[in-house]
């Protein structure tokens, strides 16, 4: 019953319209991010401008007139230049990365050996991918597999001497497999050894923080290049002649520490952005240190850092390129070397090996920090920041 | 050769030097069964690895050559490429058993650093390279007068180029960069008309220009550069091994034997291609120096004589097409000579 008289009420929500035309489509996002401006329009011309400059002559290079395989340098070389093609040729030589592409790949590893690391390829990945995926059960266990089990099968494997295995001295052993072998025992360790540091600065022990300060400062405070080179050009004047402490091994603890010591940092940033408050809730609930710290403060803890984590770790997997340094060759260093060969000598060829460098150097850190943003993003369970 | 930090790093090596030489390196070889050989890190023509990895080059051979002498095997060696700064520890330290990495011959590395040299496989100096474009008509050094010249900075190459040019009263304009890469890219792109580093270098450089018939290397050598290999000093018996592998080389090419005729060579009526080939009666030349009696065969099967390694490696035979020139026998108006094998 209607006292008033109105003549007409709504009784259901209006629907949403659609946006009006301008507003939506291609032209409007077109509109809004390109041309909302003077300003924007002059911006977006020259960005247009300088593709247009630039990609064609990246495509020319890089694809349209590289040269893909052949046996040695005429390929890549002009007629003016000793080689086959004709003047004012300019390529990108794919011809000489795929002829080295072993040797990028495993260094001076034994051709006949080179199943090995191949394997541990295979293996690393088959336990790496579902490690990665989060909603593939067994987690635990492919920690342990990955972690534990995988180091110790793959440096029995790649070092041999066992099992009918021919020995493969680690002075053989050269590119992307130095590169990831040297950032994957780095990542491994200096992630707990980081975390354990880190605790160990904050501790209440005086003994035990003393220690982990002065580790963390005198690491951090020398630059790694001077430890490589110390440990290859010093030590072996101090140790006994042929005892020789291999090279291999001391760039893996070399790196290691280093990672560590600035994961240490980086956690320690983690745990000071913990309200006071969690930990006191921890111990009213009568938790012991470590169930506190494991159950409650790093877990919180370590999601902060995230991106502290993978900057670290993606430094790292960059900085592998020092053990140049002490004359082990990791994928940038190999294929430096090969520009010294004569049978490959062209004006692209150094513009092409390292072009390949970069790309996979590019690739391996661009999935690391793809992964990150992710796993960000699958954590993101509390407050945004 | 180049950083003059090496010689106190070396000189602080001394102490150690004479406790590594009391071991016989022949018996530590022999009972490891191959030799280490301490290589550069890539050079072209000396020591750079190939497609398969393998080291190749006059320095690489050279080892092969030695491999060959003490176990009839010029596969019996493995190389370990070694950067300047490290070369020297490596070899007082045991690392490596020869180094074989186109190294100067100094006084100062021949006594303070503990080293011996044995000779020298490849006489090198420092020459220019010139762009015949920019600077047209030139074909001596000495009228490179008020020229832009491309050199790396803080090597004994830059010192050299200065006392050149002070020394015959002419004026430069240097363009001095920290790497070498650098140093051929300004070069390439025309920021200086002149190159200037170790000659043999200059031919491998040649080869990464656009276009390499615009670049001459001019005929004169400003420094010596005498590149030969050292072995620890204190082994007079690893010495004599290393230095007489490499008189073998040179005398197996004075009297024509080759990698092809050796085996013919060997019953040659020639007394002393016999001699040198150890099929002598009773002969006992191989077994004083400590190797068995046909080394020389053995060494020349590997690797050939010393011409063939030239060519095969920086000469006819390789991209590079060094002329022999100062490194032609003595007898063809070089400065290689070797005492008789008798």
């Amino acid at each position: 019953m209607q006292e008033h008289d109105m003549s007409w009420v709504r009784t259901e929500m209006a629907l949403a319209q659609p946006a009006p035309p301008s507003e939506r489509g291609l032209y409007a996002w077109v509109r809004k991010n390109l041309i909302a401006t003077p300003g924007d329009t002059i911006l977006t011309i020259l960005g247009i401008l300088i593709v247009a400059w630039i990609l064609p002559q990246v495509i020319n290079w890089a694809l349209l007139n590289a040269q893909w395989t052949g046996p040695d340098r005429t390929v890549c070389a002009t007629v003016a230049q000793g080689g086959i093609q004709p003047d004012g040729w300019s390529g990108a030589c794919w011809a000489f990365v795929n002829a080295k592409f072993g040797q990028f790949m495993f260094g001076r590893y034994p051709i006949e050996e080179r199943w090995r690391p191949i394997l541990v390829a295979i293996l690393f990945v088959a336990l790496l991918v579902p490690m990665l995926i989060p909603r593939v059960p067994r987690k635990g266990l492919n920690a342990i597999l990955l972690f534990l089990v995988l180091p110790i099968v793959s440096f029995f494997l790649l070092i041999g001497g066992v099992f009918g295995l021919p020995h493969v001295e680690t002075s053989l052993w050269g590119g992307l497999l130095v590169t990831l072998s040297l950032s994957f025992v780095g990542i491994a360790v200096s992630l707990p050894l980081g975390t354990v540091l880190a605790l160990g600065r904050r501790s209440k022990m005086p003994a035990i923080k003393l220690l982990c300060v002065i580790f963390i400062e005198t690491v951090r405070g020398i630059p790694l290049i001077t430890v490589l080179f110390f440990v290859s050009v010093m030590l072996p004047l101090f140790l006994p002649e042929g005892v020789t402490f291999d090279k291999f091994l001391r760039a893996l603890i070399g790196v290691s520490l280093f990672a560590a010591a600035y994961m240490a940092e980086v956690v320690r940033g983690g745990l000071q952005a913990i309200p006071k408050g969690q930990y006191e809730g921890a111990d009213s609930l009568g938790l012991g240190y470590w169930q506190k710290m494991g159950l409650i403060v790093l877990p919180q803890a370590l999601k902060l850092v995230i991106p502290g984590i993978v900057n670290t770790f993606i430094g790292m997997f960059k900085d592998t390129s020092l053990v140049l340094i002490i004359s082990m060759f990791d994928l940038l260093g190999v294929v430096k070397q090969n520009f010294s060969d004569a049978n490959w000598a062209t004006p692209q060829t150094a513009k092409s090996g390292l072009v390949f460098a970069a790309f996979v150097f590019w690739l391996f850190c661009f999935g690391m920090s793809r992964y990150s943003m992710y796993t960000e993003r699958r954590l993101d369970t509390g407050y945004k920041r | 050769m180049k950083h003059i930090a090496f010689g106190i790093l070396g000189a602080a090596a001394l102490g150690f030097t004479a406790s590594a030489a009391s071991a016989g390196t022949l018996d530590t070889v022999k009972q490891k069964g191959f030799i280490q050989c301490g290589v550069s890190t890539g050079l072209a023509g000396f020591s750079a690895p190939d497609d398969k990895g393998d080291w190749q080059g006059i320095d690489a051979d050279f080892c092969r050559a030695v491999a060959a002498a003490v176990f009839g095997d010029g596969s019996k060696v493995k190389f370990t490429p070694l950067s300047a700064k490290e070369r020297f520890t490596a070899l007082q330290s045991g690392e490596v058993d020869i180094l074989s990495r186109n190294t100067t011959w100094t006084i100062n590395r021949d006594t303070a650093l503990g080293l011996n040299f044995i000779g020298v496989t490849y006489y090198d100096g420092q020459g220019f390279m010139i762009n015949a474009k920019k600077l047209p008509g030139v074909n001596s050094a000495l009228q490179l007068s008020g020229a832009a010249v491309c050199v790396q900075s803080g090597t004994t190459t830059e010192l050299n180029l200065a006392d050149y040019f002070k020394s015959n009263k002419m004026e430069y304009n240097p363009v001095v960069f920290e790497k070498l890469e650098e140093v051929n890219a300004a070069y390439d792109a025309g920021r200086c008309d002149v190159y200037t580093t170790d000659q043999s270098g200059l031919y491998g450089i040649r080869l990464t220009l656009g276009s390499p018939a615009d670049h001459v290397v001019l005929p004169e050598i400003i420094s010596k550069e005498p590149l030969g290999p050292a072995v620890r000093q204190g082994d007079d018996q690893w010495y004599h091994i290393v230095k007489w592998t490499y008189f073998a080389l040179l005398d197996a090419e004075e009297l024509g034997i080759t990698k092809a005729n050796v085996e013919e060579m060997k019953a040659s009526d020639n007394p002393e291609i016999k001699r040198v080939l150890g099929q002598e009666a009773d002969t006992k030349i191989g077994t004083d120096l400590g190797v068995s009696n046909d080394w020389v065969v053995n060494i020349v099967k590997a690797v050939g004589n010393y011409g063939e390694v030239f060519e095969k490696n920086v000469g006819s035979g390789s991209p590079l097409k060094i002329a022999r020139g100062i490194n032609a026998l003595w007898t063809k108006g070089g400065l290689q000579y070797a005492p008789p094998i008798r």
